[in-house]
């Protein structure tokens, strides 16, 4: 099953009137990692909403290669903000999996095996939300994980975060594109783009500015505000 | 101030000698008060679920009802099930009026909004914490419903405690519909208006001190045995 190519035709979402990203065209094949760049209030956060099906599709289609319940099926999402269920750190972990039907023990079992991966076996029981906001954000990363999915969103996951858990975050991020999973992740730390994507998405003014493959955007930018962008410049 | 004494040491004689209508009249209005919060509670506590996690067209005004319906005044509310109840009313051939099924059914009428009510402030805040995270992980609204109840259960105890406290003190339904018969529908509330009303003040007070150590003695029990102020526990 395969949720690429993915077709966005004129996908617009508004509120009251007043639109917040749109009208957007895209076309993504899925080759890895995709980094929606952009500054502040440029739509990168609803962009990851739309087309996860968590805001509304005012106008336009979204259109997965697969049908609408399975992508959604297959996809996670993780906040800027992580949100933590009042639970241990292991309910935390097994409650996506709950939510589907599988059992505790297997689930459990899955939840070990995570909270190796981001280091946060010795804490299994704590409440999750006592955890520092790095190991609430890697608890958040490895909870969507669980559920193995084949596309997974990622709004500014470590935008709070300092160098170390930033590096944990993106070493398993790298180790599940490895694996097979698409990622599409915002951000607005340059750094951070250069070192994950695959491809780029530029957006301003809650458009698609520029949509290009990762040596093309970080080397040769074609629009100015994309090159200023890039430079370090203020682009409003 | 002799009056209050003599309510006072009242209360302890009964006590001590465990009088055998003391004990009958207090197991009476705990088991009814009991019933109506264990009734009112399953049917409150799953209401206020909903009416956190569904919008439907009608859901800010059942929320201003049910806001509203805290302050329900209970003598009304006895006066309709008495009417309802009564030989010639919609369920007379129940033959439910006078007994401590009726008041039950009034006491449940009258804590479901109040624990329905408090119960919803709280899953109201806990929804907006997780709103987000349960929609993009596709969960059912019956499962949205358990997640918010489980994980706000502590704040939802509150709730019940005070449709308990309403309960156990309340006195206009369930005279009317009880009808304070003796070894019937006698409770402490229904005891104490009447030995109040004919005068024995002490033997009044003595139940009066009697009730208030009891609600006190029930909400202690309930939150020892849940390990509500435990560290590090919601």
């Amino acid at each position: 099953m395969n949720l690429f190519p993915l077709k966005v035709r004129g996908a617009m979402t508004a509120r009251r009137g007043k639109i917040l990203v749109g009208p957007v065209d895209l076309d993504l094949l899925g080759v890895g990692i995709t980094v929606v760049m952009g500054p502040n209030g440029s739509g990168k956060t609803t962009l990851l909403r739309l087309l996860h099906g968590a805001a509304r599709l005012t106008s336009g289609q979204i259109e997965w290669a697969c049908d609408e319940t399975q992508a959604r099926r297959n996809q996670a999402f993780v906040f800027q903000r992580p949100v933590m269920l009042r639970r241990t750190v292991l309910e935390n972990l097994i409650y996506p999996l709950q939510m589907r039907g599988v059992s505790r023990a297997l689930a459990t079992e899955q939840a070990n095996d995570w909270s190796v991966r981001v280091g946060l076996e010795k804490m299994l029981s704590r409440n999750a939300t006592t955890l520092s906001g790095g190991e609430q954000q890697k608890l958040a990363l490895a909870r969507a994980m669980m559920i193995k999915p084949r596309l997974l969103f990622l709004d500014e996951p470590t935008a709070a975060l300092d160098g170390r858990a930033m590096r944990e975050i993106e070493t398993v991020i790298l180790a599940a594109r490895a694996q097979g999973t698409q990622l599409i992740l915002s951000t607005h730390d340059l750094g951070q783009g250069r070192r994950l994507a695959d491809e780029a998405l530029f957006m301003l003014h809650g458009r698609v500015h520029e949509h290009a493959s990762a040596s093309d955007f970080f080397d040769a930018p074609e629009t100015v505000q994309a090159q200023a962008f890039l430079r370090g410049d203020i682009v409003e | 101030m002799g009056d209050l004494w003599a309510g006072l040491s009242e209360a302890f004689r009964l006590l001590v000698t465990l009088d055998g209508d003391l004990v009958e009249i207090t197991l009476r209005s705990l088991q009814v008060t009991l019933s109506a919060l264990v009734i009112g509670s399953v049917i409150a506590l799953p209401l206020a679920a909903f009416l956190a996690v569904r919008r439907f067209r009608w859901r800010r005004s059942v929320i201003a009802v049910l806001n509203a319906l805290m302050g329900l005044p209970p003598v009304v509310v006895g006066l309709v099930v008495y009417v309802i109840l009564s030989r010639s009313g919609p369920f007379g051939v129940l033959g439910l009026l006078f007994t401590p099924v009726a008041m039950i059914i009034a006491q449940v009428i009258i804590i479901v909004p109040l624990i329905a009510s408090i119960a919803h402030q709280s899953l109201r805040d806990l929804w907006s914490d997780y709103h987000d995270l349960l929609i993009s992980m596709n969960v059912t609204q019956g499962q949205k419903m358990r997640t918010l109840l489980w994980d706000a259960r502590r704040a939802l105890l509150t709730a019940s405690l005070a449709g308990f406290g309403r309960a156990i003190g309340e006195v206009g339904a369930i005279m009317i519909v009880g009808g304070n018969i003796e070894n019937a529908t006698r409770v402490l509330t229904t005891a104490i208006a009447l030995e109040t009303g004919k005068g024995d003040f002490a033997l009044a007070l003595g139940l009066g001190i009697i009730l208030v150590g009891l609600a006190i003695t029930v909400n202690l029990c309930i939150h020892w045995l849940s390990r509500t102020e435990q560290e590090g526990r919601w």
